[in-house]
């Protein structure tokens, strides 16, 4: 039940400011601490919830749920987590109340507070719903949701080119739900069921190899355009530059999880021998993202586009570590998720910060020696990038490396003559990252200051809100451990293995 | 021979044949027009609790062969009132009440003949509910015309408006063209089968000696072709949009719910009970029309500037999703029409709600509301902007419109169960061409803009608030839907 306690927190604190606003918290500001109240109790179910997680069994599903909704076509109301999704589902909620604590003190222009807090509620519904959904529709219903909220934020709240940006975003990502759907009740008809469970247990049994082929292709297009994978990527840059600060985060920070999760969650195990035919052109495409991705950033010109760009290089080594078909390679990528997470996440709110205080994105504009001007904005600035780097010792690292170290040594299926070249080239992709991060610290913090005037300092809202996120870095840096003994145990579950 | 008639079965059709009599005669010995609407709503409405009566009950038949004549074969009754077409029949009645509702202001405001507007209006309806129980092919064509005809007049009641007259003009000549198609196609089969009765023509079908089988074939197609002009599907599509723009807009409404759903419900009717011998025939047919369909509406709504002509076209896209699922052929047919059925239903509720506040919009004007004309609704008249924002979610699909949603998914499903993927991944891409149009007209509502506030009167808000508390309870619980619909088929 306190799953469904999770995902009710925020849907009823969202439909409460349908209330009129004259009698129900009226004024901007007390609607924008109710929402980081109703986040924060949302982080704290969700903190519970992973307190009542039995850390010995993680390749159960636990704290379930599980009702009858319709059942004449099959569909339960099934919900659940096991390792694989209750770093996701801590991740979301937390990035959701730093997104309140940000937006306490520093609200996007444009006003309309109570929509802005409805919508993002609404949002936290549809990311944490779809991390703990196990049947294949609810899953589908909790996906679809976050995208009218994330729409109307671009649209409402973001920069100049907001209108295109947000209509690209949501055309995109519905054409890839559109064969999502396809792909999955392909699989779901074929087996006789919707449950994400039996369908992972069967690992395919029941589903003919055309079949799985077909599901695959379709599951995994959905999936690669929410990631995103190259050349599916061209909504993200624009959607995130454009969108608002908190847009960015939680886009960045959670929304693209839900498509690599997806493909683990879903795709994989629904559909074994389709991954097989399809992992060595997944493994190619995102080879490919990891280097344009890199080389893109090295050509931008804006801080948040370049962050943008530098998300379509690290879901790339995401998308190599499931193309390998290992728990090595699988580990890799939930690992990667969560760290690019809280980097890009800590990012975003960072650019999001320099934006605010320079007025510009624009590096050229911006100038240099910001460790001058703003020492501390520019040292967490460096410390993000550096993490996004992938510097061993934190979160970033290892995310990469243990891709790399999977597709050295793929699945027994696939050729591991090519992805050996994979990971030599993906490598040389990791040497770029490096080389575009420091360029933009060479050219914004050091150098002499330009003529701006003094530069306003770090808030206490920001710091509570940026702080967690330099923790866990640190902590899932140093001690990878805590995070890949949860993963592993389910990850080689999902592959069939004991 | 002598046929017993079970009155209780055909009560609903009944019901609305005397109040259609009763509303012609108080019209003509002058009772007061306001009374002729609730009249005729109240009409609507004890056929619906006849039909709700019905429900609970058994199936019942009537108009069957008598036993001497039977010859050892089905009882073949022409009239049956079983789940799936009380179902049909509470939706078409739900949905001619709200055309009611929303026809009241209307009629005074267009200086229409309300005692003729409600009349024809009654009248058409009851081919509708027949049309649904119908269970042989001559009973259905006397349907599909008693709802076809009324319609024309209904169309050109506007007698001083050019658009109209040439608007029911276009559409008589689609129609009678149509009909013609299909009694031709009608006579085929009956040549090749010997039977009117679809009891009889499925098995006669599957036993039909060679050479008769082309000849059979091309009447399923011809059928299917009558078929195809009820519920707009492309290539007899193109009355549509002149149609809808030239006819009030009430009839309009109707005509893109009440008509199609029973369009729908007959050409299930005659797919599933019928021809399921011929499904490799119709299948692949019904496929390809279904993808022209959808895509063809899309693209052309894109291009759309006033409201009647988008919704007229994304009601043409929106056939195009509800005939898809019978794109299986024989194969899993029960759960195709039941996909059918439940996407006509939903779209039924969020297609009338959308009509509703487009009309409380127009509310009397002469010109045709562009979609520009909404910008700013939101600050004059919110609950209206929120109620046709939400109707056109749902039309799109995607949550907080949950019921289209999951019209889409029963859809999906079943469409991808009967084998054909292609057709799935064509409507993927469908639903995002939809999305765009539905999108760009609900960002309208909520962009500044001079729009003027939309009110017409209590009635209409009571169809806006009715077809909005529906949407929002089949959002909130969309099994209700499912369930129901696959309990019926």
């Amino acid at each position: 039940m306190i799953l469904v306690l999770m995902t009710a927190i925020p849907l009823a604190g969202a439909l409460l400011l349908l209330l009129p606003a004259d009698r129900f918290l009226p004024g901007d500001a007390a609607v924008r601490r109710y929402g980081l109240g109703v986040s924060g109790a949302a982080l704290l179910v969700a903190v519970s919830a992973a307190a009542a997680f039995d850390f010995g069994a993680t390749s159960r599903m636990q704290l379930e749920v599980d009702g009858a909704w319709a059942p004449a076509i099959g569909l339960r109301f099934h919900l659940g987590v096991d390792g694989i999704s209750l770093p996701l589902v801590v991740l979301t909620a937390l990035l959701t109340f730093l997104c309140f604590v940000h937006l306490a003190k520093h609200p996007p222009a444009g006003g309309a507070a109570r929509l802005l807090v409805g919508l993002l509620l609404v949002l936290e519904v549809g990311l944490l719903g779809t991390f703990v959904a196990l049947d294949m529709v609810l899953f589908f219903v909790f996906f679809e949701v976050v995208l009218i909220p994330m729409y109307v934020v671009i649209a409402r709240w973001g920069g100049p080119a907001r209108r295109a940006a947000a209509n690209k975003f949501i055309l995109y990502t519905l054409l890839g739900s559109g064969l999502l759907l396809a792909g999955m009740l392909l699989v779901a008809v074929n087996a006789g069921t919707l449950d994400m469970t039996g369908l992972a247990a069967r690992h395919g049994s029941g589903v003919t190899r055309g079949v799985q082929i077909t599901a695959f292709l379709l599951m995994g297009l959905g999936f690669a355009v929410k990631a995103p994978m190259w050349p599916l990527h061209t909504w993200l840059p624009d959607a995130h530059t454009e969108a608002p600060t908190v847009g960015s985060v939680l886009l960045a920070g959670v929304l693209l999880k839900m498509g690599t999760y997806g493909l683990v969650r879903v795709a994989l195990p629904a559909a074994p021998d389709g991954a097989e035919f399809w992992a060595p052109w997944l493994g190619f495409l995102a080879v490919a993202g990891i280097v344009y991705g890199a080389l893109a950033c090295l050509a931008q010109r804006d801080l948040k586009r370049m962050i943008a760009f530098s998300s379509v290089g690290h879901m790339g080594f995401v998308l190599l570590g499931i193309a390998t078909l290992t728990p090595v390679g699988i580990n890799a990528a939930l690992f990667g998720n969560i760290a690019h997470g809280l980097i890009t996440g800590l990012l975003f709110f960072l650019a999001g910060a320099v934006k605010d205080r320079y007025g510009t994105g624009d590096l050229d504009a911006l100038g240099g020696g910001m460790l001058a001007a703003a020492p501390r904005l520019a040292a967490f600035l460096t410390f993000a990038c550096v993490a996004s780097m992938g510097l061993p010792g934190l979160a970033g690292f290892w995310g990469e490396l243990l891709a790399l170290m999977g597709s050295y040594q793929p699945h027994a299926g696939l050729p591991r003559e090519t992805f050996v070249t994979f990971m030599a080239v993906a490598a040389l992709g990791a040497v770029l990252t490096a080389a575009y991060f420091l360029r933009l610290l060479a050219k914004i913090t050091h150098g002499r200051p330009g003529a701006a005037g003094p530069v306003a300092a770090i808030s206490p809202y920001e710091y509570a809100a940026w702080t967690p996120l330099i923790a866990l870095t640190l902590l899932v840096g140093l001690w990878p451990k805590t995070l890949l003994d949860v993963t592993t145990a389910p990850v080689r579950a999902l592959l069939g293995g004991g | 021979m002598i046929q017993g008639i079970d009155y209780a079965a055909i009560a609903p059709p009944l019901i609305l044949a005397v109040g259609a009599v009763a509303l012609l005669l108080a019209d003509a010995f002058d009772v007061p027009r306001r009374l002729l609407g609730p009249i005729c709503g109240g009409a609507l409405a004890a056929a619906l609790a006849a039909v709700v009566a019905l429900a609970a009950g058994d199936r019942r038949a009537t108009f069957c062969l008598p036993g001497d004549l039977r010859a050892g074969g089905p009882p073949s009754c022409s009239y049956v009132a079983d789940d799936f077409t009380l179902l049909f029949q509470g939706i078409v009645l739900a949905a001619a009440l709200i055309v009611v509702l929303l026809s009241l202001r209307e009629i005074g405001a267009s200086k229409m003949p309300a005692g003729e507007y409600h009349f024809l209006l009654l009248a058409a309806i009851i081919g509708a509910l027949t049309l649904v129980a119908a269970r042989d092919l001559v009973l259905l064509v006397v349907a599909l015309e008693t709802l076809s005809l009324p319609v024309f007049a209904l169309v050109a009641l506007r007698r001083y408006d050019g658009a109209a007259s040439e608007a029911a003009l276009k559409l008589f000549l689609v129609s009678v063209v149509s009909a013609a198609v299909m009694l031709f196609g009608i006579s085929l089969v009956y040549g090749a089968t010997g039977a009117m009765h679809l009891d009889r023509i499925a098995p006669a079908l599957e036993r039909l000696p060679a050479d008769l089988e082309p000849v059979a074939a091309v009447g399923v197609v011809l059928v299917l072709a009558g078929f195809g002009f009820k519920v707009a599907a492309v290539p007899f599509h193109f009355w549509a949009p002149d149609v809808y723009q030239g006819a009030p807009l009430p009839v309009a409404a109707f005509l893109s719910v009440v008509s199609k759903a029973a369009g729908f419900a007959g050409l299930a009717i005659v797919l599933a009970l019928g021809f399921p011998a011929y499904g490799h025939v119709w299948g692949p047919l019904v496929a390809v029309l279904a993808a022209l369909t959808m895509t063809l509406g899309n693209l052309m709504a894109l291009r759309q500037r006033t409201a009647i002509r988008l919704l007229a076209w994304s009601s043409i896209a929106q056939s195009g999703y509800m005939i898809a699922p019978l794109a299986v052929g024989a194969r899993r047919l029960p759960e195709a029409v039941a996909a059918t059925t439940a996407y006509v239903a939903l779209y039924a509720a969020m297609n009338l709600g959308a009509f509703a506040v487009v009309i409380a919009f127009h509310a009397g004007r002469r010109r045709w509301q562009t979609l520009d004309d909404f910008r700013g609704l939101a600050r004059t008249s919110p609950a209206a902007a929120a109620a046709l924002a939400f109707f056109l979610i749902c039309l799109a699909g995607l949550p907080p419109g949950v019921m289209g949603l999951f019209a889409k998914v029963v859809v999906f499903r079943a469409t991808v169960a009967g084998g054909v993927t292609w057709l799935a991944v064509v409507m993927a891409i469908n639903t995002v061409i939809g999305l765009y149009y539905y999108l760009a007209w609900a960002a309208r509502l909520f962009a500044p803009g001079p729009a003027e506030a939309a009110d017409a009167g209590p009635a209409v808000r009571a169809a806006i608030a009715a077809t909005a508390a529906g949407a929002i309870v089949l959002s909130a619980a969309p099994q209700l839907v499912l369930q129901t619909v696959s309990a019926v088929t």
